[in-house]
């Protein structure tokens, strides 16, 4: 390279970069695309959120005395949940969700699960991701093959559509389409000549070649979409943050200081879809939800752990402003936890749970349960709460109504074998 | 000679200059001298083992009991220690970290140097691939500051052993028990349970008594973690012919094997040391996998470890895993059946299973298929600048700005190990950064042509070359060498 092409700002290196020439130079036309189109942002709980402690079925006669300490009491009682509809409740930390249920912007889902029926986290994070009916190593995610069927906009995409807001693209976002991935942990002082270099080192390697574009390409979309970087990832010294924060002489099964993080990673993924040319669909995740031991019940690791979740869907929907009568938050895990307490006051790994549809652009404001019941003949396999909703249903019926994906791509190449999943209807305002 | 350049930097963890050279004339046998026998850690910084780390933890929790009484009912007898400023504001005092941290730090930071010091690398990085099978994280408070000691004192002795005694060790380490919550799994037929049932029935009045049948009173139970993820994460893999069944199972027939030390019904048993609690211990005869297992208390579960790690199924599991880490992310099934069999043959002697995978043909393709971790890149430039980092504090950073904060996979299954989890744009930006920063402390005294020599060898290639020359500066080529294609992969 010579030294009359290196360039001292980021948008002329991108302008020097054929990739994303056209992507830089065309932000109005960028921006009109970015009218009335739906926004999906899916929130992956990595660890098997407990969706009987989420929400709670306090109406079931049963459930008091199968999750013992860790059941939530009915609205009304001490520490008592937050009022949904005569059956279930929300965990007293999910204030946000409440408020977004009084508003009709919430669909809780409940007794749901993927089609994975064992037991293991990480096939059943893969089948939660990879859309089809079993674990399979290598395949790609389904929300990927959902971005290679949405409509195109007014002007067009040279912009990837989709971000995954972490260092890496989890399993649901790999595929065929590109996609950016963006951590709230900022990358604030990479030389500018460096990276030009590097673009030209890489010239003969599309791989590299591809993810620096990528990278300067979201970097840009971070800095212009109005709020710099998370604040508080830029200011918290490194060395703060690398120790994990404990509670007081107690073995919390989970970490409380990550709640926050949710927070910033909410943030990050709201400034991104804000920006000028900005994704429409954001991936985050939030890990800790295995809660074996010392789970706690309306306090304690849990009740933490969801309160920095409820925190965190607060954020986002500050962030994304006036984006969000035309969002919709997708929160789901891989599967629930079983229905009785075990010996250590937590909760084993089991099949059936919950799942939240919120969002402004959602119908919402009620409970969806085909309620199996908790006695001991209802439970499968003697211990989980029976799953009778397919999640594919929710994703097939959010994509369809919210993102438009036409129907046939839906149940042959986004969920193959998925004929018994039907989309619900209606859960997206018209 | 690029099979030189493939031990060394597939094999091992990059070239420290020098390395090529002694490993030119046999690649296959610089490999075969290192596996075996243990692994002990290069490097001289001290470190506490596991046992002094909880006995630590444990007195700093007591301590913390004590000012948090102390704080919340002061003796009207003393008034001055009741406006003790200090015990007012004991809440904000964290014992667990403040007698983790420096723990912590120190294993990370003499991780970091045995790495790039050490002049067995090929073991170094078995070391490393155990560590992550037998996953533990640091993001769970009780195992924070003990999560470097399985690596030092059940994996590091046995890595160049026979893989019953790796596991076993790993099983029974407290850092391992604390991680999946097997401490406090009682069996419900156990002596602790049929105690507390007595005393229950002799007090009827004395709590709520259950009425219905399928209310049952459960103050003990077990916890299925540990033996859940020793049948899918550590032996036979999550398709291994197990049921749901089994894993209950397994659960009981582990149950009582504990951390000596703790207090009420954990008393006994050295501190921070592995304990089997027999009072703890589900008793009795238990059918597992289809074979019924006689023997009593610990030995139970020692007879159903030992019986796992001759399993076809665990076997092909592992065999997957290290072909998969040395090889490439779609392990050939070739590789994969050699080095199987090798485990199947040789009743799991690690150093013949080794050996197996040195001789896969498919494990010295030119090509580079492995994108590095950020593990792998922060020791293969530490190796190729030959420096060994001195402060705790540039190492735990550097990990926490790559995203691969050391010993915290957060999960049991460890740190994903195939490209697609490490190569996100904006890891690459952070790797990006990262060389940066490391260029511009160490670039001083160093030829970076002659570095693309010494750390790449035959794999520098000529553009990589020349942009090194018309770099603008020695800070800069060396950043660009860094982050070349040929740099980050193996």
């Amino acid at each position: 390279m010579h030294a009359n092409q290196v360039t001292t700002s980021r948008r002329r290196f991108l302008l020097g970069t054929g990739a994303l020439a056209a992507s830089a130079a065309l932000p109005n036309v960028l921006f009109a695309h970015t009218g009335g189109s739906g926004r999906l942002v899916v929130v992956i709980l990595r660890g098997a959120l407990d969706g009987l402690a989420a929400v709670p079925p306090y109406a079931d006669p049963n459930y008091a005395g199968l999750h013992r300490e860790l059941a939530i009491a009915a609205p009304g009682m001490a520490d008592g949940a937050l009022a949904l509809d005569n059956n279930f409740g929300l965990h007293p930390s999910c204030v946000f969700l409440h408020e977004r249920y009084a508003a009709g912007e919430l669909v809780v889902f409940h007794a749901v699960a993927s089609p994975y029926r064992d037991r293991s986290h990480f096939d059943g994070q893969n089948v939660l991701e990879n859309g089809l009916t079993k674990p399979l190593g290598s395949a790609d995610g389904w929300l990927n093959r959902a971005l290679a069927a949405l409509p195109r906009g007014a002007a067009g995409h040279d912009t990837e559509r989709a971000v995954a807001i972490s260092q890496n693209v989890p399993l649901i976002l790999r595929g065929d389409v590109p996609v950016i991935s963006k951590s709230p942990q900022a990358t604030p002082d990479v030389d500018e000549e460096l990276l030009s270099r590097l673009a030209d080192l890489y010239s003969k390697d599309d791989w590299f070649s591809a993810r620096l574009s990528e990278a300067v390409q979201t970097d840009k979309l971070a800095v212009e979409g109005g709020i710099p970087a998370d604040p508080q990832a830029m200011t918290e010294p490194a060395a703060a943050s690398a120790r994990p924060a404990m509670t007081a002489a107690q073995d919390t099964a989970v970490r409380p200081a990550a709640p926050d993080r949710v927070s910033g990673v909410a943030r990050m993924a709201a400034t991104l879809m804000r920006s000028e040319g900005g994704p429409e669909v954001a991936v985050i995740e939030a890990s800790g939800w295995d809660t074996h031991a010392n789970q706690g019940g309306a306090k304690g690791a849990l009740a933490q752990r969801l309160a920095g979740l409820d925190k965190a869907l607060r954020a986002l929907k500050d962030g994304l402003g006036p984006l969000w009568p035309q969002t919709a938050v997708l929160v789901v895990t891989e599967f629930g936890r079983t229905a009785a307490m075990n010996g250590t006051r937590g909760t084993d790994h089991g099949t059936g749970g919950c799942a939240f549809l919120a969002g402004g652009a959602v119908r919402g404001g009620r409970v969806m349960a085909d309620w199996p019941g908790l006695a001991r003949t209802a439970l499968l396999d003697n211990r989980d709460l029976r799953p009778t909703l397919d999640l594919r249903s929710v994703f097939k019926a959010v994509l369809d109504e919210h993102m438009r994906v036409d129907a046939k791509t839906l149940a042959t190449r986004i969920f193959p074998d998925s004929s018994g999943a039907r989309p619900l209807q209606g859960l997206i305002r018209a | 000679m690029i099979q030189t350049e493939i031990a060394v930097l597939r094999f091992g963890l990059g070239a420290r200059p020098g390395d090529l050279a002694s490993a030119a004339g046999d690649p296959r046998g610089w490999l075969t001298a290192q596996i075996k026998g243990a692994v002990p850690l290069a490097g001289n910084t001290p470190l506490a083992g596991s046992d002094q780390i909880f006995t630590e933890l444990l007195s700093a929790r007591d301590k913390f009991q004590e000012m948090k009484r102390e704080a919340a009912a002061p003796s009207p007898a003393d008034p001055h220690s009741s406006t003790d400023p200090k015990a007012a504001a004991a809440p904000a005092f964290n014992p667990v970290r403040d007698a983790y941290l420096p723990h912590y730090r120190a294993q990370v930071l003499a991780r970091a140097q045995s790495a790039a010091l050490t002049t067995r690398p090929f073991a170094e990085r078995l070391v490393h691939f155990w560590t992550n099978h037998f996953a533990v994280s640091a993001d769970k408070a009780a195992v924070f500051g003990v999560a470097g000691t399985l690596e030092n004192e059940a994996i590091r002795p046995h890595v160049g052993g026979r893989f019953v005694d790796l596991l076993t060790a790993v099983e029974q380490h407290p850092a391992m028990i604390a991680f999946l919550d097997n401490q406090y799994s009682v069996g419900k037929d156990s002596d602790l349970a049929r105690l507390a049932a007595r005393r229950a029935e002799a007090r009827p009045f004395a709590r709520q008594r259950t009425d219905a049948a399928d209310k049952p009173r459960r103050e003990f139970g077990i916890n299925e973690n540990l033996a859940r993820e020793i049948l899918e994460l550590h032996t036979l893999g999550v398709n291994g012919g197990y049921t749901q069944n089994d894993v209950t199972t397994f659960a009981q027939i582990i149950t009582g094997w504990s951390v000596g030390g703790g207090k009420g019904r954990l008393t006994g048993g050295a501190p921070g040391r592995f304990y089997f609690r027999d009072n703890l211990h589900e008793p009795g005869a238990k059918t597992f996998m289809g074979k019924t297992y006689y023997e009593s208390g610990l030995r139970q579960g020692e007879a159903v470890l030992a019986d796992l790690a001759r399993q076809p199924a665990t076997a092909r599991f592992i065999a997957t895993k290290l072909v998969r880490h040395f090889v490439a992310d779609d392990p050939p099934p070739a590789a994969v059946e050699r080095v199987a069999r090798a485990f199947l043959k040789s009743g799991g002697d690690l150093p013949t299973v080794y050996a197996a995978l040195i001789e896969a043909p498919e494990a010295w393709d030119a090509d580079m298929r492995k994108f590095k971790t950020p593990e792998d890149f922060v020791f293969s430039t530490l190796r190729a600048l030959n420096v060994s980092p001195r402060q705790p504090e540039e190492v735990v950073r550097s990990f926490e700005l790559l995203g691969q904060r050391q010993y915290t996979p957060g999960s049991p299954a460890g740190w994903p190990d195939t490209s697609k989890s490490w190569d996100g744009s904006d890891a690459l930006m952070h790797r990006v950064l990262w060389a940066s920063r490391v260029a511009g402390r160490y670039e001083q005294g160093i030829d970076p042509v002659d570095l693309a020599a010494s750390c790449l060898g035959a794999y520098a290639r000529a553009e990589t070359v020349t942009a090194l020359r018309r770099a603008s500066s020695s800070t800069q080529a060396l950043a660009l060498l860094l982050m070349s294609p040929e740099f980050q992969r193996r």
